[in-house]
């Protein structure tokens, strides 16, 4: 590993050392000095997916120009560096969430293609019907329809823990919905559409207690807080890399040991087996059983380069900045007559959803871009909470580490547009 | 910047957004069908009552979503009522071109439908918001999929 380039001291703008300064973050984002329609950027849609620090570019355009090669293959040079970077990123992310060993993190495609991941092979190896999988009415599409997939396959049950007016997970419904017959809890560790952080550590530690295997998403959550899985007790995490200032394509499946290598492979192909045989194949154990393929060799790197960025920032940094346009934010709009901020917890992440009385959401989204303003419009791939909330859409401003308070007023002005069109 | 949103949420399009007519279900429709956007989410169900000469006697529309969208259900809805059904499938091509293509001209259109087409001209502003057009002409397809006897329609 001694040629391996270390990128542990990736400088995310000197923040290390230094209070945090969102203008040294934002020096880092080369796209943030764009505008749009003739107006500086505001970059407000964090939660559907983040921007790119040069840290995170430079470091895969290094990978493809110095040393790029396919992994675990060849016995030349580049082979093994690469082979070196792409498992050095899996080490960051083991030790950005605390697991006990790298053995426990798969690389998939994003946090879909890792839940899927597990209905599929967990699911075959552990579940059978009439078993019961609990998840909780904010969940995003990808934590509700690899469950009903399953279900239509094996015949378990999907129980659904509602949600008070505020968005905040119901827990008594909870403890009353688990059962001996419950197998699995997936639910969310932040929900994406109303930014209500769930408490999931007592969510997994009621589940245990009935003998039921938890998986969390925390593609939101891992973006602004600090996660140690073993803490929590988490049987499986999943996060995506584009949400966490990294490339597309790339996603973190962590799974304990034991349960990971009980699960058969999910795909078959190479670099997942000991040996094949015409008769018979042996497979590797976790993490490379899980890997059949071809892996996402650079965009594995670049992740790797964005956990590197945050974690010299600081999580405890960036929730402590984003907690403050959050409650700016929410103060700011809640002044707007006519508007409605939907998800109020008393525990959230740095995501505000909101309605207007006079104006739909889409028209909302649509006026505030020819401001310069980047929210998103829409069911957020989370119907059954825009059900919940008797609305068909939301608009939704979601803030990372290098938004601005003036950029909430940029916002909040743009939104007095919509006003003057609609009233 | 502000002149294209005011070109594209024109009184005519505010009033219709927020108080579209003909909406509200028919009973016993002739031809019925829900059209979905899966990407906003926005739904919409048109019922169409038309005679024996293929003449449309009634059109109504129920669902929500935005002003262009309601706008556009809304004044369809006007529209069509009286014209034969051949007649509301034209419209819908000539509607088209009018939200997508840039140079399109009004005298393009059959004679006929010169005053329709000139009441729907307000929606043309959605050409200038790409994004935006799939909102304008949902209301369409999903009369051009009844028409056809098809129940459902997705764009995208």
């Amino acid at each position: 590993m001694s040629e391996v380039i270390e990128t542990s001291d990736v400088g995310a703008g000197d923040n290390s050392m230094l209070a945090f300064d969102v203008e040294r973050v934002r020096a880092d984002f080369p796209i943030l000095e764009q505008t749009v329609y003739g107006k500086p950027l505001v970059y407000l849609d964090n939660a559907a997916s983040s921007q790119k620090p040069r840290q995170v570019i430079e470091a895969m355009n290094q990978a493809y120009e110095t040393y790029y090669s396919n992994v675990h293959r060849g016995v030349h040079r580049l082979s093994q560096l690469s082979t070196d970077h792409f498992e050095a990123a899996r080490q960051k992310a083991a030790s950005f969430l605390n697991a006990a060993s790298e053995k426990e993190i798969v690389f998939t495609r994003g946090a879909t293609e890792a839940i899927n991941l597990v209905a599929t092979c967990y699911g075959r190896a552990f579940l059978q019907a009439g078993d019961e999988i609990v998840i909780s009415h904010m969940e995003h599409h990808s934590n509700i329809v690899p469950w009903q997939l399953l279900r239509d396959q094996i015949g378990i049950e999907l129980k659904v823990v509602p949600i008070d007016d505020d968005g905040q997970l119901m827990f008594e419904d909870y403890e009353r919905l688990l059962s001996p017959r419950t197998k699995m809890v997936a639910m969310t560790h932040v929900s994406n559409a109303l930014g209500s952080i769930v408490p999931i550590k007592d969510v997994i530690a009621r589940a245990h207690e009935m003998g039921a295997a938890v998986l969390v998403d925390g593609c939101q959550a891992v973006p602004h807080m600090k996660v140690d899985v073993q803490d929590l007790d988490a049987d499986f995490y999943v996060f995506s890399s584009h949400k966490l200032y990294g490339p597309t394509g790339i996603g973190v499946l962590y799974g304990k040991s034991d349960l990971l290598n009980a699960m058969p492979p999910y795909q078959g192909g190479g670099e997942m087996i000991t040996t094949v045989t015409f008769e018979h194949s042996g497979y590797k154990s976790a993490p490379h059983r899980f890997e059949a393929g071809t892996p996402a060799i650079v965009e594995a790197i670049g992740l790797g380069t964005a956990i590197d960025y945050v974690t010299a920032i600081g999580m405890d940094n960036i929730t402590a900045h984003e907690s403050g346009l959050l409650a700016y934010a929410t103060e700011r709009l809640s002044q707007i007559p006519g508007l409605e901020i939907h998800g109020r917890a008393r525990e959230k992440a740095s995501i505000v959803a909101f309605v207007m009385k006079s104006a739909h959401a889409h028209d909302i989204g649509t006026i505030v871009d020819r401001a310069g303003v980047a929210v998103r419009a829409g069911h957020h791939c989370a119907q059954p909470v825009m059900a919940r909330y008797g609305v068909s859409a939301t608009a939704r401003a979601s803030f990372g580490i290098y938004n601005r308070r003036q950029e909430v007023d940029v916002l909040a002005a743009a939104i007095g547009q919509v006003r003057e069109i609609f009233g | 910047m502000f002149d294209e949103l005011r070109e594209l949420y024109q009184e005519v399009i505010l009033d219709h957004g927020t108080k579209p007519r003909n909406h509200h279900e028919l009973e016993a429709p002739t031809f019925r069908a829900h059209g979905h956007n899966p990407i906003c989410g926005d739904a919409l169900t048109v019922y169409l009552m038309v005679d024996d000469g293929g003449v449309i006697q009634d059109a109504s529309f129920e669902g929500r979503g935005c002003a262009i969208s309601m706008a556009s259900a809304s004044m369809m809805t006007e529209v069509i009522k009286g014209r034969t059904v051949a007649d509301a499938h034209r419209l819908f091509g000539s509607f088209h071109s009018l939200c997508t293509e840039d140079d399109y001209v009004l005298e393009a259109a059959d004679a006929a439908d010169a005053d329709d087409l000139e009441r729907l001209n307000v929606l043309s502003g959605v050409r200038e918001f790409p994004v935006r057009v799939k909102c304008a002409t949902l209301p369409w397809h999903t009369m051009n999929a009844a028409m056809s006897g098809e129940d459902e329609i997705s764009t995208e």
